[in-house]
């Protein structure tokens, strides 16, 4: 009960109902020692609305209550309640009392009369037990008797008086014309609630096949209030409001760790991870491996033992396990060691409204760090766009609150386009991070990718990913390009092979272009070898024959003296012949 | 049930009213003029004022005044205002005695 504290400030005490939702709206409750009118139709929940004001009042407030059945038998009231815990057998005769004040069918009428009657029984009830609270539950069952206008009015009115005399804290309740949850079709009713200090609405419609339930308060004097329809569900434990919390600071402490994608690559591509408590969506058209992405989240926490809950909306919960068996994700023994918490919301139905309550009440009972929702798609378009909004948002804000880190699917259908991303959708743009798996039809095959839309705070890749699928899990792949055109699947593989046939290939020529090199850079040092064999050999010759040259030179110049002499008429070192 | 006229039956009726609001003492006054005219001698009037008496009102299931019960002969039966319609209260009553 994180009800605040009546502020005496205001001059209005106020008094809780126990409905937590409802006393968060009004901010404490009903006006204390006035009178509330609780309009609704058939079936809305008034009295089980009006029942639990008075359980709270008599278990915690210590405030005895009195309960005056005017359509239905007391015993059948408490039988009813019986499945809400709220102990009434308990209760009953001591701080709960009940009056059966149903009129009998049989009941002839002959001139005017009045509730004198009533109000004597209820003074006479009220000051024997110490009564505080009070509930006329289908009071226009009485009024009806009453001949005209006039003496409705009148009795309302002498009711009203007594009531604010005792000053008992009352809640009177009465059916509204139809499902339009307008009761101005009575007059008397109109007089009722301009008499009233507060005024409360519950609405049962079915939108689209689906039930939903609304309450809202129409006026509270001296009071700001939620003015707004606020879905709830009849629950477990009686009245459930759901009540978008605002998101205090302090309520949510931003944390800085990381939780793992359960991908190493998507981790790297997110700088990290999660951040834990985030909102993480994933967006895909069906079959683009968003339960994958969901089931290696899922065991990535149970192994860190974080207890996780799986809510499935389109799957039974055994076919998840099987499915994702397939893929190398094993959530089976998880399951079994009671980490994780697997729930099949197809087998149940209900409005999107309920859905949330239940997955909180799940949540709450397992102490859970990490949800899964499954897609949330299916969810949402059990309500209608308001209330689909209202209520993701509230289911973000309470995961926030808690702490948890909430994984979201969401199925997007052919139709939709990438406008529909941005509309109807427009809700899950409250998300952190948002992946984006999608097929790229090329070359006769479908390939799955991979793209983060947006994560807030981490720095991530820009980059477009392959995401494959095989036995041992998830694993993303760089994708080509060439030519303008993203090569994926097949295309992928062959430009990855033909790359590595280039390597090779170049590896090989340069080899050999070693080889011939080598065997060119042998030959001319041979050549070498051979030129300076024949150098040396012609120097040899050149020597050789300079020698011979002087030799003869010498023995001709001999014999030119010899016959200078010989003649006697030259001198004998004469230059030529 | 309506008993035979040759042989009249004890009619006890119990009016219940609140202090000395105005239906309610009209309904003792008209209740009074019936009783003479249609049951002379064979009723009695239980006047009970609910405000001085909560716990029969409760214990009788009385939350409307004036009511009138026919306590006897069984099974009961009420009427509910002042009585002023001498005809219907006649017929409510399931005596025999309506024309």
């Amino acid at each position: 009960m994180n009800v605040k504290p009546t502020k005496p400030a205001t001059g209005l005490q106020k008094c809780t109902t126990g409905i937590e939702g409802f006393d968060a709206i009004t901010a404490g409750g009903l006006p204390s020692g006035r009178t509330t009118l609780l309009v609704g139709g058939p079936g809305s929940g008034k009295t089980i609305f009006a029942l639990k004001f008075l359980v709270h009042g008599a278990a915690i407030g210590d405030e005895p209550g009195l309960f005056v059945a005017f359509e239905e038998s007391a015993d059948r009231i408490v039988a009813n309640a019986e499945g809400f815990g709220w102990n009434l057998a308990a209760l009953r005769d001591k701080e709960l009392i009940f009056i059966d004040a149903q009129p009998s069918p049989d009941l002839v009428q002959s001139g005017d009369f009045d509730l004198g009657g009533m109000l004597a029984v209820l003074g006479a009830q009220a000051s024997k037990f110490g009564v505080r609270r009070i509930v006329l539950d289908a009071l226009d069952v009485v009024l009806a008797l009453l001949p005209d206008e006039a003496a409705k009015r009148r009795e309302l009115y002498r009711l009203h008086a007594w009531l604010l005399e005792q000053e008992l804290t009352c809640v009177i309740t009465a059916k509204s014309g139809g499902d339009t949850g307008s009761p101005n079709r009575e007059p008397s009713f109109s007089y009722l609630q301009f008499m009233v200090d507060c005024a409360v609405v519950l609405k049962h419609q079915v939108i689209t096949g689906i039930s939903q339930r609304n309450l809202r308060v129409q006026k509270y004097r001296g009071s700001s209030f939620d003015e707004n329809e606020s879905p709830f569900l009849i629950g477990k434990s009686g009245f459930e409001i759901s009540v978008s919390q605002p998101l205090v600071s302090g309520m949510s402490n931003a944390s800085k760790e990381r939780v793992s994608s359960g991908v190493e690559r998507l981790d790297t591509m997110l700088g990290g991870g999660y951040y834990r408590g985030a909102c993480i969506l994933i967006t895909g058209f069906p079959g683009t491996a968003k339960t994958t992405l969901s089931g290696t989240f899922a065991e990535a926490a149970c192994l860190r033992e974080e207890r996780t809950l799986f809510v499935s909306f389109d799957a039974d919960s055994n076919e998840v396990v099987r499915d994702l068996t397939s893929v190398g994700i094993h959530l089976g023994p998880h399951l079994e060691s009671g980490c994780l918490r697997m729930f099949s919301a197809r087998t149940v139905t209900g409005s999107a409204e309920s859905h949330l309550v239940r997955i909180k009440t799940l949540a709450m009972e397992h102490g859970t760090k990490c949800v899964v929702i499954d897609p949330v798609s299916t969810w949402t378009m059990a309500a209608d766009r308001v209330s689909a909004h209202g209520m993701s948002e509230r289911l973000i804000d309470w995961s926030k609150s808690e702490g948890i880190t909430l994984f979201c699917t969401s199925q997007l259908d052919d139709q939709s386009s990438a406008q529909m991303l941005g509309t109807s959708l427009q809700v899950l743009t409250l998300a952190d991070t948002w992946i984006h798996v999608d097929y790229l039809m090329q070359a006769g095959e479908r390939n799955r990718s991979l793209s983060i839309i947006k994560s807030r705070g981490t720095a991530h890749s820009n980059q477009v990913r392959e995401l494959i699928l095989s036995d041992s899990g998830v694993t993303l792949a760089d994708i080509y390009t060439a030519g303008g055109d993203v090569l994926m699947g097949t295309q992928r593989w062959e430009k990855e092979r033909a790359d590595l046939v280039a390597v090779e290939e170049a590896e090989i020529e340069g080899r050999l272009k070693r080889v011939r090199l080598d065997a060119e850079e042998a030959e001319l040092e041979v050549r070498v070898k051979s030129l300076q064999t024949e150098l040396v050999a012609k120097q040899v010759e050149k020597s050789l024959l300079a020698r011979t040259t002087e030799k003869q030179q010498r023995r001709s110049d001999r014999g030119d003296n010899k016959m200078r002499e010989l003649r006697g008429a030259d001198p004998t070192d004469g230059e030529d012949k | 049930m309506s008993g035979p006229a040759a042989k009249p039956e004890a009619v006890k009726l119990t009016i219940y009213v609140a202090g000395d609001a105005v239906n309610s003492a009209q309904a003792i006054v008209n209740l009074g003029a019936i009783c003479r005219e249609h049951l002379p001698d064979r009723h009695t009037i239980e006047i009970v004022d609910v405000f001085r008496h909560p716990d029969r009102a409760l214990s009788d299931g009385v939350f409307l005044t004036p009511t009138l019960i026919r306590v006897a002969p069984l099974p009961q039966r009420r009427i509910v205002g002042t009585l002023r319609d001498t005809e219907r209260v006649l017929r409510a009553l399931d005596l025999g005695l309506a024309s």
